[in-house]
């Protein structure tokens, strides 16, 4: 089963974030790494990036056949996702587990929720 | 079968024997199957052109012997072992296949000491043959994260010091439970309702009843063998009437059962008839014998549901899960009616609270009662909590035509 577990930011994560010294930052993104690296040769990790700044969103539509674009940022966003891992795993339990080893969840929370899958149960 | 499928098939058939052959005489599994993965690469590039050579398995066994040697060399640190394995001279083709070694390859793939994601991959491509990309398009996962999972799995077999070697006697049951399973989890990824993604995706089922003949076949008097490899033939059976051009859901009682594959369920049925007669009774023996009551009913009005609720109440006796229990209460509801499975279904649960199936289970109930709105809420729940898109689709369609 695949699970997605997403960071997100929010006023909280981001008002810790800025107490932290430089050192503790780069401590921060090591750990990210570190766990990147570790799910990679373990063979759990699909794919884990972080994202840049919300101020270089852009949200997309189309309406009547034409695309319609608007540039961040987005003031009134109060929560938006700062990054994600994409981890195969055989239950929620064992992806609860990964989700716990990364950095954001000991001084925040990240949520994780399972992919939908392509295939049906066997009917006995 | 064109010429390139026709040999496809055919080092398929012979992976396991090449690498069973290698592996007796010189041990390092890590080594000596990534050398038979590049000799069924080669072949698979050669003998299209060149023709297949008059003894196919020596012709790999001397590829993968050479390479195997160019693997020692290009590791420095190993000169001298390498030096060792030069003096020895290429082996003799036709002494090597004497003794059949794909059981003893099987469950050294299906090692205790790997994960099950690692136990699946390595025994699709040591066993199976397969190459690493193609596994990693059948799960849907990159080719890195399937890469990584076989390598792995060596470095632990190495750690472990597991020998290329039958298990003592004693070990030897759990191990063979340990393959069922992994061969059941290989099965039933492959059973998917999605057709349009076939195209481009081995064929995991078909892969799974492959080498659970070849378990059979070493292993013939071994009553859960027989019933598994029964159980994936009466499944699979089905599978022709299961979905609609559109990659929807048939459920069990609406499927055309004329279009059901008569000689598989012919096949399943002798298997699991036998081992039911002839050896200790096992879930894998009782969940064939359901299906085949299933699958020799000629309508789904003509289905012995006193037959299946024993058969459940025996596999419950013996293995019970959440979906056991959910089972037998339908087969319960079939038998006694909706209101007694619903009655059964209130006592459960507490135990299988959060279970995707309840919902389900109890939307069908409802609607067998005729307590339409009732029902209708129930498959939404349940098509809100399932992680299959082909079922929430089928769940969602069941609310649906509830609607007035």
């Amino acid at each position: 089963m695949k699970f997605l577990i997403l960071i997100y930011s929010n006023p909280k994560s981001r008002a810790i974030w800025e107490t932290l010294t430089d050192a503790q930052q780069i401590e921060f993104g090591r750990s990210h790494m570190a766990l990147s690296e570790s799910l990679a040769a373990s063979g759990d990790l699909i794919v884990a990036e972080g994202l840049a700044d919300q101020e270089l969103a852009r949200r997309v539509s189309v309406r009547d056949g034409k695309t319609i674009t608007s540039d961040g940022p987005f003031a009134e966003v109060k929560e938006y996702l700062a990054g994600f891992y994409l981890i195969e795993c055989e239950s929620m339990e064992g992806a609860v587990e990964i989700a716990a080893r990364i950095p954001d969840a000991s001084s925040g929370e990240v949520e994780v929720r399972p992919v939908l899958d392509l295939k049906a149960e066997l009917e006995m | 079968m064109s010429a390139a499928i026709r040999i496809e098939a055919l080092l398929r058939e012979l992976a396991p024997q090449v690498l069973a052959a290698l592996l007796r005489r010189y041990g390092g599994f890590d080594a000596c199957e990534d050398a038979v993965q590049e000799a069924l690469l080669s072949a698979a590039q050669q003998w299209p052109v060149d023709g297949v050579p008059d003894n196919p398995i020596g012709w790999l066994v001397r590829v993968a012997f050479r390479r195997r040697t160019e693997l020692w060399r290009s590791d420095t640190a190993r000169r001298r072992r390498e030096e060792a394995v030069a003096a020895q001279s290429p082996p003799e083709p036709e002494s090597e296949v004497e003794v059949d070694d794909t059981l003893t390859l099987l469950l050294l793939c299906c090692h205790p000491s790997l994960t099950l994601a690692s136990q699946v991959a390595l025994t699709l491509r040591a066993v199976g043959g397969l190459d690493t990309a193609e596994i990693a398009r059948a799960f849907l996962v990159p080719e890195s994260t399937i890469g990584q999972r076989i390598s792995r799995a060596k470095q632990r077999i190495k750690e472990s010091g597991a020998g290329f070697q039958m298990p003592p006697p004693d070990e030897l049951p759990g191990r063979v439970v340990a393959v069922l399973h992994v061969l059941y989890l290989i099965f039933n990824e492959g059973y998917t309702a999605s057709s349009g993604t076939a195209l481009h995706r081995v064929d995991l089922t078909g892969e799974a009843i492959r080498l659970m003949r070849q378990l059979h076949e070493r292993l013939p008097d071994d009553g859960e063998v027989a019933g598994l490899l029964a159980l994936m033939l009466l499944t699979d059976a089905r599978r022709p009437a299961r979905t609609r051009p559109d990659g929807s859901l048939v459920p069990l009682a609406e499927q055309e059962r004329e279009r059901w594959d008569t000689a598989a369920i012919a096949e399943g049925v002798a298997l699991v008839s036998h081992a039911l007669a002839s050896a200790p009774i096992g879930p894998y023996q009782l969940q064939a014998a359901i299906a085949a009551v299933h699958d020799e009913a000629a309508r789904a009005e003509d289905t012995d549901w006193r037959q299946i609720l024993g058969l459940y109440e025996l596999l419950h006796g013996i293995a019970p899960g959440p979906m056991v229990t959910l089972n037998r209460i339908v087969a319960v509801a079939m038998v006694r009616g909706p209101q007694a499975g619903l009655r059964e279904l209130v006592g459960v649960e507490a135990e299988l609270a959060g279970h995707h199936r309840i919902d389900a289970v109890r939307a069908h109930l409802l609607e067998m009662a005729g307590d339409q709105d009732a029902a209708r809420e129930n498959y939404r729940a349940a098509a809100r909590r399932t992680l299959s898109i082909p079922e929430k689709r089928y769940l969602e369609s069941r609310a649906a035509r509830l609607d007035r």
